[in-house]
């Protein structure tokens, strides 16, 4: 009986668990990620193929500030993002300022080239290899949950990407700035006319996905290597997520991140040769389906 | 070679007088023909099969206005299929080249038929991760040899007769297959099928209110860039004798756009000029590691700020210039100046 699928035996409990909680920790970063894609998409209807790389930029200035200048990961957690987003801030004035008039294609073109000089810099000087980059001692350890041992950096993980979730979403939809921003996004012309500085609302939409791509990333420097291709590598299964999710909603493209998440670790569980390509594979099926994607707005 | 079409170089598109047109064809039979007296074989045979691969490419950005992200998938299992079919079955190449070519074309259908669903960016996003996943495929699967590739792939005799270890003859077969595939790619924008596709770029709304079918279209223009792009992996497979990750990488389907992008967007023989200008600085710029990365990269942000008619797209507009008053001649290759997609 099944054996023409020989990997399908039940694992024991704690393996599943085990697998489930990486499954939320992927989840987490899969959302932070589509997240800051989908705040960037409304705003410059441009896909930032340079977020897997800001994400990386994030990893590397907190590993950096590490080793060159002995600052610690909880510093690094408010720095790096900042950088990165200054960083951001001025991409954005140098470069996709200049093309927010033509087609949304080039957009993408211009931050993969952007990506690939980021990206070829730090491999040119940091190889391909990852730099191990440890957990900070306060969240050292881990705590018995009765069924399985929970890492407290891992939970840690998870609890601050919600909160870094929770408070984007918040910041759109419930503060007067959220406000302009999304009136922006409907008419710009519009909101411009009211006196509102709609490019510095852009500038500032861009700095911020850039900022919480690095933010994702310093979460990820100690359970990750920090590596140049850290980003490339787990952009295109962002890509895919935002496919599945659609960019339309915040919430949307939180929750089918750490769906896809479950579903990956849960896939690592069961068939494990197949973990690397579900969410593609979900990808496709949602493209069957359901054309739009889950919370889709059609661009 | 007198069958060839005029290589894109249509007085109708150019503004160039008929003799000019001329000239300027017979300059790159001349030099392909004579090509490996001068230059190194391997090199220009690499460049050939890139040619065509962003030629395929360009048949969809520069005619449908479609921007796939996922072409290294068509080149990479038709490398992959050509490679195994070659040397584990021990086949003759133009079979191997076959086999190869159709699996891409098998793997373009379902592709093409899953992407059209979206439009735009998420087209450019769901080619991405589709072709991700040939990727993971090629890494786990056992025929494909994981890191290693299939290596040492003998080229064999043609058709049983010509010995292809011979790099000129292995030249003029690469050179005849590069010259069927821009042949291909010639007379399907030149017909009537290929109106219709650019119809579609430029209006989609417009040609379904016309009573065209364009999904239908599309998915047929996307099935013949990825059989193409198969025909470009095959052939380079036996030029290296190697099937390896580096065709299924997403860094080759970035590469091909920048080909595409630096010769000409839309442009007949754009691609052409790109893919001999990248591979050229890979083969110079080889040494320097990361930094050929660094360089694509500033390529890309030249084009797409400064630079959006690409090479060819540029000397056509100049041509025009200097020869104003052939004022049938169609607006200049559309997606520099308004958009693909959309």
């Amino acid at each position: 009986m099944l054996s023409f699928l020989p990997h399908i035996v039940l694992p024991p409990t704690p393996a599943l668990f085990a697998q489930l909680l990486i499954g939320l920790i992927n989840g987490a970063f899969y959302a932070m990620l589509s997240l800051g894609l989908a705040v960037i998409f409304g705003m410059l209807n441009i896909i930032n193929f340079t977020h897997g790389a800001q994400y990386m930029l994030g990893a590397f200035c907190a590993w950096l500030a590490l080793h060159y200048l002995g600052i610690g990961y909880w510093p690094s957690l408010i720095l790096a993002p900042l950088v990165v987003a200054a960083a951001g801030i001025l991409l954005e004035r140098l470069f996709l300022r200049h093309i927010y008039r033509l087609d949304h294609l080039y957009g993408l073109l211009l931050t993969f080239g952007l990506a690939l000089i980021i990206e070829g810099v730090f491999r040119q000087y940091y190889g391909s290899s990852g730099q191990p980059y440890s957990i900070p001692s306060s969240l050292d350890g881990a705590r018995d949950l009765g069924f399985m041992f929970l890492p407290n950096y891992r939970a840690w993980v998870i609890l601050a990407s919600l909160a870094a979730c929770f408070g984007t979403w918040f910041l759109i939809e419930r503060t007067r700035l959220g406000a302009y921003l999304r009136a922006a996004t409907e008419n710009p012309t519009l909101v411009q006319a009211f006196g509102v500085n709609v490019p510095r609302i852009v500038t500032l939409t861009y700095g911020f996905g850039a900022g919480l791509a690095a933010f994702a990333g310093v979460l990820a420097a100690p359970i990750y290597q920090v590596s140049p291709l850290m980003g490339s590598n787990i952009i295109v299964v962002v890509f895919a997520v935002v496919v599945i999710g659609g960019m339309g909603s915040i919430l949307g493209a939180v929750a089918s991140g750490f769906v896809l998440g479950v579903i990956e670790g849960l896939t690592k569980v069961f068939y494990p040769e197949a973990s690397n390509t579900v969410i593609f594979v979900v990808m496709a099926i949602v493209l069957l389906v359901k054309p739009a994607g889950f919370f889709g707005r059609t661009a | 070679m007198a069958g060839m079409p005029s290589a894109g170089l249509h007085p109708r598109e150019t503004g160039l007088s008929p003799r000019w047109a001329l000239i300027l064809l017979a300059l790159p039979v001349a030099a392909a023909i004579a090509g490996p007296f001068v230059l190194y074989p391997i090199f220009l045979m690499k460049a050939l099969c890139f040619a065509l691969f962003a030629c395929a490419f360009n048949l969809l950005i520069g005619y449908v206005g479609l921007l796939s992200f996922g072409h290294a998938a068509f080149m990479g299992s038709a490398a992959y299929i050509t490679a195994h079919v070659v040397k584990v079955w021990g086949f003759e190449p133009l079979a191997g080249v076959l086999a190869g070519t159709v699996v891409a074309a098998l793997l373009g259908a379902v592709f093409g038929w899953l992407a059209i669903r979206r439009q735009g960016i998420y087209f450019a996003m769901i080619t991405l991760a589709l072709a991700q996943m040939i990727y993971f495929v090629a890494l786990q699967a056992k025929f494909t040899g994981g890191e290693d590739g299939i290596q040492a792939v003998p080229r064999g005799h043609l058709l049983g007769i010509v010995d292809l270890d011979d790099p000129f003859a292995m030249y003029y077969f690469v050179l005849a297959v590069f010259l069927i595939g821009y042949a291909v790619i010639y007379r399907t924008i030149h017909s009537p099928f290929g109106q219709v596709l650019k119809a579609i770029r430029e209006n989609e709304p417009r040609a379904v209110s016309l009573g065209y079918r364009t999904d239908r279209y599309k998915l047929l223009a996307f099935i013949l860039s990825a059989t193409l792009a198969g025909l470009a992996g095959s052939t380079k497979s036996l030029v290296f004798q190697l099937a390896s990750l580096t065709d299924v990488e997403w860094q080759m389907s970035g590469e091909v756009v920048l080909m595409t992008l630096l010769g000409g967007l839309g442009t007949v023989f754009g691609p052409v000029v790109g893919a001999f200008i990248d591979v050229t600085m890979e083969n110079y710029l080889a040494q320097y590691g990361s930094w050929v990365t660094v360089i694509q990269g500033v390529i890309f942000v030249i084009c797409v700020l400064t630079f959006r008619r690409g090479v060819v797209g540029e000397i056509i507009h100049l041509a025009r210039r200097v020869s104003p008053g052939r004022s049938e001649a169609p607006p200049p290759a559309a997606v520099a100046q308004t958009a693909p997609g959309e």
